[in-house]
């Protein structure tokens, strides 16, 4: 029961947080929240039994993913649809 | 963009911590969870942390491109050479001709240990060093050439 309840908190989670990328407006906190979205995923693999799977989505999904796309926003517009 | 120094201080701190992890992460790959891959990310982002704190020009007297790709050709130059080294005494690519008897990595698995042995596996450790090696560069070359791109001055 209370796996059940966690493995619900922690999808709902990932849903809110994807919901926060699509509406940012911010790409900063549009990243962000990706990178929460990768965290949540990272735990629900280690919950279903793969932490290799878990190590792999933290290290590139949370890390790196995030840190590409701030250091490509740092070298175009902060804010979607402005001008360069 | 200049960064604090209370980042510079915890990249500086962080950063071995962080090395450490990726090589227990590579070196026990045949043993738990992860492998080369996943030690490879992580040195990368130990390597990230230092790309992002400091600025570009001083980062890459850190961190150099050159280094990093020979890295990457070192991780796989490594690799075709242990997956090739099988048949030089006969056996077929890729055979793990290490595993029982080597001079490395050669111990016998006990039936039912509980505790893991890490002088086992034959060829898979070396493996894992080969694509953590090459994961390390590549990635690293990857963001290098990111932080490069970018007209202003980090």
């Amino acid at each position: 029961m209370i796996e059940m309840i966690l493995h619900a908190f922690i999808l709902i989670g990932m849903i809110v947080a994807a919901i926060l990328v699509f509406f940012f407006k911010d790409l900063v906190s549009a990243a962000v929240a990706f990178g929460l979205f990768s965290f949540l995923l990272a735990i629900e693999f280690y919950l279903l039994q793969a932490p290799d799977v878990a190590i792999a989505e933290a290290a590139i999904g949370a890390g790196l993913t995030t840190a590409a796309f701030i250091i490509a926003i740092r070298g175009t517009a902060r804010q979607e649809g402005d001008e360069v | 963009m200049q960064m604090s120094s209370i980042v510079k201080t915890t990249a500086d701190i962080l950063f071995p911590f962080i090395l450490i992890y990726g090589l227990y992460i590579i070196i026990h790959g045949h043993l738990t969870p992860g492998g080369g891959f996943q030690g490879g990310a992580i040195l990368a982002s130990g390597v990230l942390l230092l790309l992002l704190a400091y600025r570009y020009t001083e980062s890459t007297k850190i961190v150099r491109q050159v280094v990093m790709k020979s890295f990457e050709s070192t991780g796989l130059l490594l690799f075709i050479i242990a997956a090739l080294s099988a048949m030089v005494i006969g056996a077929g690519f890729f055979f793990n001709w290490l595993s029982p008897g080597g001079f490395i990595f050669g111990d016998v698995v006990a039936y039912g240990s509980a505790v893991a042995n890490l002088n086992t596996g034959g060829l898979i450790p070396m493996m894992n060093i080969a694509v953590g090696l090459e994961v390390v560069g590549a990635i690293s070359v990857i963001l290098l050439a990111l932080l490069s791109g970018i007209k202003e001055k980090i």
